[in-house]
């Protein structure tokens, strides 16, 4: 584990691998419920968790870096299920570059259990992991200029949901009514951090 | 107290309401957001005897007209800037009473660009998330003001601050910002570490509330490849792909993908909210607190 300085008072812990910085942002929160971590912000990413906003950083970056983080997220997070139509325009593409016939992107998709690593992009989009390496895309050549909300999408080791129409660039294969994004709703954020997601597949329209 | 609301008259080039912010939501991907000059805001807050949280207009280059249905107590700051009320020169950085029905005219800013316009009671907006600031990267909060548009106001918390004079700031002839090293210098060659800290750079007219953008000279990576994509602090120095540093300001995304070679001391970005396109950049090096 390396811990960088950032600005006046965050603190950037970079680990190994996405597995280890679930889990210590699952650490770090717990360090925060009990009260012995005072900061602002702890933001999970690929390979990083950011403490901004970070009440004695010297300490923490020096117990950081020798701290022995438990593997696995140790608590079970709550299961999310997700009904989706897989009728993405970007199936036959992605069913390519898996060397599948379309219809196994489905059956693929719909059986891993995801976990969203990090949020970022726009408010609510996780970034979901959870497909073996094998099933990696990469992002589209050409981004679309609207992706509609409520595209379910693929680019690199991660699976995403679009909360809101934006531009982008993943791979689509399908489409959830789920509303991702909700400010008047405790949590605004359907997939949040450490939640675990399943793909249920529907029929219709 | 049950018509306070504001007529927008004349919403001006980009005017939206800013409070402080919604920190505390970064890992669902929601920028902090808030007025991008804090003192300012503070001060016109102060002055017509609001709480500091309370929502004010942040102006941009050339003001706004407002018709309030109420009398009112304002405060206009941030870049100084002609006011008047009812067709009279009014007061600039002072409490000032604009009875009801009467047009409250913020002009163009003689200097700077940002303008505050703080009103007794606050702009009494729906919040989301605590806040009731717009967002313009992720679309929370009110929309930017339009012409024709009705904001309420609040109940006024208390009288109006007793003053002769304000300090008046004087937006800066140039930027100076000075910048604490990494995370991510050493995904650059140690000239490009030079160029950034000696080299003169210019406020881009493509700057915005997300990012103070830069024109000079690119830094070169000393990698290739992709960073994968990290958490960002407010002032931190992303350098795209293009080589032109970008200073993140208040509505900048949560995480992001390109290294940051340097970062802002915070005191330091009121001063590039204020800036204006083609002044000079001066990034300072300072050592870490």
């Amino acid at each position: 584990m390396r811990t960088l300085p950032v600005g006046d008072d965050a603190l950037l812990v970079e680990v190994a691998c996405g597995e280890e910085a679930q889990a210590l942002h699952a650490e770090l929160l717990r360090c925060r419920e009990e009260g012995a971590l005072t900061v602002r912000e702890i933001v999970p990413a690929a390979r990083t968790v950011l403490l901004d906003g970070l009440a004695d950083r010297a300490r923490w970056a020096a117990e950081l870096a020798t701290r022995d983080v438990p593997a696995a997220a140790p608590r079970a997070r709550e299961l999310v299920e997700l009904p989706v139509r897989y009728d993405g325009p970007d199936l036959a593409e992605v069913a390519a570059h898996w060397q599948v016939p379309e219809r196994e992107v489905a059956r693929v998709h719909a059986d891993t259990e995801f976990t969203v690593a990090f949020c970022g992009f726009a408010p609510g989009f996780g970034y979901l992991t959870g497909l073996p390496a094998r099933c990696h895309v990469p992002r589209r050549t050409t981004p679309r200029t609207a992706v509609p909300a409520g595209a379910v999408a693929l680019a690199g080791p991660y699976t995403g949901v679009y909360p809101r129409s934006s531009p982008g660039g993943w791979q689509l294969i399908g489409t959830t009514d789920a509303v991702l994004w909700d400010p008047d709703r405790v949590p605004a954020a359907l997939l949040a951090p450490g939640t675990r997601v399943r793909f249920v597949p529907v029929e219709g329209p | 107290m049950s018509d306070r609301a504001l007529l927008v008259v004349r919403a001006g080039a980009l005017t939206t309401v800013q409070d402080r912010g919604r920190p505390g939501y970064a890992h669902l991907g929601v920028p902090r957001s808030g007025v991008l000059d804090p003192p300012a805001a503070a001060l016109v807050n102060r002055l017509v005897g609001n709480p500091p949280d309370a929502a004010v207009l942040e102006t941009t280059l050339d003001g706004c007209v407002l018709r309030p249905r109420a009398t009112v107590t304002v405060a206009v700051g941030g870049a100084p800037c002609p006011v008047s009320v009812g067709g009279r020169p009014a007061a600039w950085g002072a409490p000032v009473v604009v009875p009801a029905g009467a047009l409250l005219e913020v002009g163009a800013a003689t200097a700077g660009v940002r303008g505050y316009v703080a009103v007794d009671g606050g702009i009494a907006v729906e919040p989301v998330l605590g806040s009731r600031a717009t967002d313009l990267l992720s679309g929370l909060g009110p929309a930017p003001l339009a012409d024709g548009m009705t904001l309420p106001l609040g109940v006024p918390a208390g009288p109006p601050a007793r003053v002769d004079g304000v300090p008046q700031p004087c937006p800066p002839a140039e930027l100076v910002l000075r910048v604490t090293p990494g995370p991510r210098e050493d995904w650059f060659t140690a000239r490009a570490v030079r160029d950034l800290t000696t080299r003169a750079y210019r406020v881009s007219a493509a700057s915005n509330r997300i990012g103070l953008r830069t024109e000079g000279p690119s830094l070169e990576r000393a990698r290739t490849g992709e960073l994968p994509s990290e958490g960002l602090v407010l002032g931190a120095v992303q350098v795209p792909p293009d080589g032109r540093p970008v200073v993140f300001l208040a509505d900048h995304p949560t995480t992001g993908g390109y290294p940051v070679i340097a970062v802002v001391r915070a005191a330091d970005l009121p001063a590039a909210a204020q800036a204006l396109p083609g002044i000079p950049v001066r990034f300072v090096p300072v050592r870490r607190r």
